[in-house]
């Protein structure tokens, strides 16, 4: 198809071509404004595609495209027979951005990575509550204040964490966005200063990419950091267009004012797929759409009814239609993308005939129950209400007469944590640091009351979730995952109803970019050709 | 005259208390929980959770809330966003001369073509040109605007390359804000090719955001027409043989202004509402994108405050409004 290109498409144009003389520029259309650009206080993707992984650096670092991880601003490490402590040698001379209101007077050293963590983690740091009321989720969330005993100096450039139990992911956390380090000299500038805000407004880091500039709500830019560790970027500016509405990003794209966007309408896809300018990366998503019984509920306490529940939902025609085929069903409570996953265990089949048969041998007549819908749309499950109408339809079809719910987003969690709760709860995963216990951890007995909606607590289970969590062989570790994912099975807390794909559309001059299996949109290595 | 005005905006301040009142218990009407939202979707512990509501006072009685908001807000002082810790009047400042610029023009382009299309379509009742002009009229006043604003970029940008789909202005401008308003930074900037970029960019959002405003005002114009038209000083005027457009236009527009300079100090408000969508649509970084943002989250101090912010706005303009009616009819000073 022939374009007509006008006045302002050319302006668009000149943009992604590079807009000033010789400057390499891409153009990022993002889904979302960040809340601010300290990589450690919030929890959304867009926050840390803005902040973290642009202009903050780690200890450890997730390899491109992978889950495994590789040497960052630690240059090597090593780990006590006990478990318990994690030494990490620094990389030397590690250069922290010179800004137009920051110029470091030192490189990185062992003081940053204390700062970093000691912030989130002590009380009486005045860094703790900075921003009123940061409740330093992730590091919270992934166990830090129970896990860390203390951080010790060794020498500048060596510095040790000493844990309280061992964590066999603990290395995979540190190569999170809230384990990102930042400089202790610029906020003891600020702290100096009394103007501790602009911490996260005016950022500092030793990532590839410095801040330059951010219009809210409008546009971020960045400009390649010359003394970045890693070696200077390819291309000169990295623009993030904040675009909400994902068929506008599509728009964009398509108009050539943006170079890659974030996540596409499922119905945009194809028509992306068919443009000659575009290409269209997808991979399996690291994540799962599930629905969880409650356990503790009768008939939903015997697992022979909640297999009979499983095997009378046609997974398939979920997929087809909420997933628009961007899917596949779900057999185990992780992604078969996943180390650890178990490749044996079949999925129950869809045999309605079958379904009934058990659900009447069970003594289960005339079930009347409630399938909870979450009003959002999430890439592991983009249409919960519409999947809860074709489970009820299915469910019809077996005798069980089902009504959908649904409460505003943060009720809805509250409401399904409840022990007395009815009904199965739809909800899902998106997986942080690519360890199996972080998928699994969300069926242990610890979980109850905060991630673990099913209310399901067994002894099998848990047992083989503890050890792997102690195990540091991975071989052994895969073993033990393995043999929880049979008592998943077997006992079927969940169903398992899909894992999605992910999509990421950009211009065919775009190289280098490769997606990320934990969702995170990474731009060091991407080159653009002009 | 000054006691008409003295009388107006003595009847501001219990309005604005009621304002006040109404926002902040709306938020709280709605469900969900701030704490909880704030905390994102990994949760929270029950402990950090009783400690962040202690800590936001939201554990206090719902009246002490309300009368230390009030208080601040009295002082100044409209709070610290849940969501980004920025503060709400800043944010706000930063965010409204976007709406505003939006709003404006997008309100002139209503009345521009607005008043003239009810005029004629009224002059020439019955005729082809009333009846498209009122279906029109009606049919843009029933369109989803969601719909309109990604049929006019999916055609205009994207088919024919004529408009920018989404922003402000090319990213290829970079320059810093002096008032916030793109059309006057872009010409302060002196950089050649800035404020055409801004107007391109400024052409589909305020179509979208015109187009109920200019349905309603091209209805109301015709109908207070219509309705002056048939009375007896205007058959007087054409019996005198006043030619037809002095007739029309100081005879008849002028006793029909008072109905239509209502109906524009009322879309005012429905500029506001409508800002909402067509922000999000053409990622236009204003108040409208802001608020809808911050009900999602539940950021209670940015809506409660928000949320006052712009009905102050309104009654300002509606305030206006009646301070023109005084110029248009003299009879309404002496009421």
């Amino acid at each position: 198809m022939i374009k007509k290109l006008t006045f302002a498409a050319a302006l668009a144009a000149a943009t992604v071509l590079g807009g000033a003389a010789n400057a390499k520029t891409l153009v990022y259309c993002s889904e979302a404004s960040p809340a601010g650009f300290d990589p450690s206080p919030w929890s959304g993707g867009n926050d840390f595609d803005a902040s973290s992984r642009t202009i903050y650096s780690r200890l450890v670092e997730f390899e491109h495209g992978k889950t495994s991880i590789m040497p960052g601003l630690a240059e090597s490490w090593t780990v006590s027979d006990d478990g318990l402590e994690y030494t990490f040698k620094l990389r030397p001379g590690v250069k922290f951005q010179t800004t137009d209101y920051f110029t470091p007077s030192r490189d990185l050293n062992a003081d940053d990575v204390i700062f970093s963590f000691e912030r989130q983690w002590k009380k009486d740091s005045p860094w703790f509550d900075y921003l009123p009321g940061t409740g330093w989720e992730y590091f919270t969330g992934m166990g830090f204040p129970d896990l860390l005993k203390e951080i010790v100096k060794v020498d500048d450039l060596t510095v040790k964490f000493v844990l309280k139990t061992p964590e066999v992911a603990f290395l995979p956390d540190l190569g999170m966005d809230f384990a990102s380090i930042v400089s202790k000299e610029y906020a003891d500038q600020l702290e100096k200063a009394g103007n501790l805000q602009q911490f996260t407004q005016k950022p500092v880091g030793t990532g590839p990419f410095q801040f330059v500039d951010y219009q809210v709500d409008a546009v971020i830019r960045y400009a390649a950091w010359d003394g970045y560790f890693g070696g200077r970027q390819k291309i000169d500016d990295l623009i993030f267009a904040i675009t909400p509405d994902p068929a506008v990003r599509a728009q964009k794209l398509k108009a050539g004012e943006c170079n890659i966007m974030s996540y596409p309408a499922p119905a945009d896809i194809a028509g992306l797929q068919a443009d000659e300018n575009l290409k269209v990366d997808e991979q399996e998503g690291l994540n799962i759409g599930y629905m969880a019984y409650n356990t503790t509920q009768p008939p939903f306490d015997k697992a022979e009814v909640r297999k009979a529940l499983n095997m009378a939902v046609n997974k398939q025609a979920i997929i087809d239609a909420v997933y628009q085929g961007a899917g596949q069903a779900a057999v185990n409570p992780i992604p078969p993308t996943m180390w650890g996953y178990n490749t044996e265990i079949k999925d129950d089949p869809y045999d309605p005939d079958a379904a009934k048969k058990m659900l009447d041998e069970a003594g289960v007549k005339d079930l009347s129950m409630k399938i909870w819908a979450m009003p959002v749309s999430r890439p592991y499950n983009p249409n919960a209400q519409r999947v809860a109408e074709m489970i009820q339809a299915d469910y019809a079809k077996v005798g069980v007469k089902a009504e959908i719910v649904s409460y505003e987003w943060t009720e809805y969690r509250t409401r399904g944590k409840a022990n007395d709760r009815d009904g199965a709860f739809q909800l899902g995963w998106t997986g942080d640091n690519g360890d199996p216990d972080n998928f699994l951890f969300l069926l242990g007995c610890e979980a109850i009351g905060q991630s673990n909606y099913a209310i399901w607590c067994n002894k099998d289970f848990e047992d083989l979730l503890q050890k792997g969590k102690k195990t540091t062989d991975q071989a052994e570790r895969t073993k033990i995952y393995e043999e929880a994912q049979v008592i998943f099975k077997r006992e079927a807390p969940w169903l398992t109803i899909a894992h999605s794909k992910v999509f990421m559309p950009m211009t065919k001059n775009v190289s280098g970019f490769e997606m990320d299996p934990l969702g995170i949109h990474r731009f060091d290595g991407v080159d653009i050709a002009e | 005259m000054f006691r008409y005005i003295l009388h107006k905006l003595a009847l501001i301040v219990p309005t604005i208390f009621g304002i006040s009142l109404a926002a902040f218990a709306f938020v709280r009407l709605l469900p969900g929980d701030p704490i909880l939202a704030m905390a994102g979707e990994r949760g929270v512990s029950p402990e950090r959770y009783a400690e962040l509501l202690e800590r936001f006072g939201y554990n206090r009685p719902i009246w002490v809330q309300y009368f230390d908001y009030i208080s601040n807000v009295l002082h100044g002082d409209f709070g610290i966003s849940l969501a980004t810790k920025r503060p709400v009047l800043g944010e706000f400042l930063a965010l409204f001369p976007a709406t505003l610029e939006l709003a404006t023009v997008a309100m002139l382009l209503a009345i521009l073509i607005g008043i003239p299309a009810g005029i004629f379509a009224a002059v020439k009742r019955g005729s082809w040109f009333d009846q498209l002009t009122m279906g029109a009229a009606l049919t843009g006043y029933s369109m989803p605007i969601f719909w309109w604003g990604l049929l006019l970029i999916i055609f205009f940008s994207g088919t024919l390359g004529w408009t920018p789909v989404s922003g402000r202005i090319g990213l290829q401008y970079f320059f810093p804000s002096h008032t916030g308003f793109m059309l006057i930074d872009s010409l302060l900037s002196g950089k050649k090719g800035a404020f055409s970029s801004a107007v391109s960019h400024l052409i589909l959002p305020s179509i979208v955001l015109a187009t109920i405003p200019l349905a309603v005002i091209a209805r109301q114009t015709r109908s207070a027409m219509l309705e002056v038209l048939g009375e007896d000083y205007v058959r007087t005027a054409r019996a005198k043989g006043l030619a037809p457009r002095r007739v029309i236009g100081m005879h008849a527009f002028r006793n029909a202004l008072i109905p239509v300079v209502t109906t524009i100090g009322l879309q005012v408000g429905t500029l506001m509402a409508g800002a909402i969508l067509t922000e999000t649509i053409f990622s236009w970084p204003g108040i409208g994108k802001w608020m809808i943002d911050s009900i999602g989250k539940r950021d209670y101090v940015v809506v409660q405050s928000g949320l006052l912010m712009i009905a102050l706005i309104v009654m300002a303009v509606n305030l206006v409004v009646d301070l023109l009616y005084a110029v248009i009819n003299p009879r309404i000073r002496v009421q």
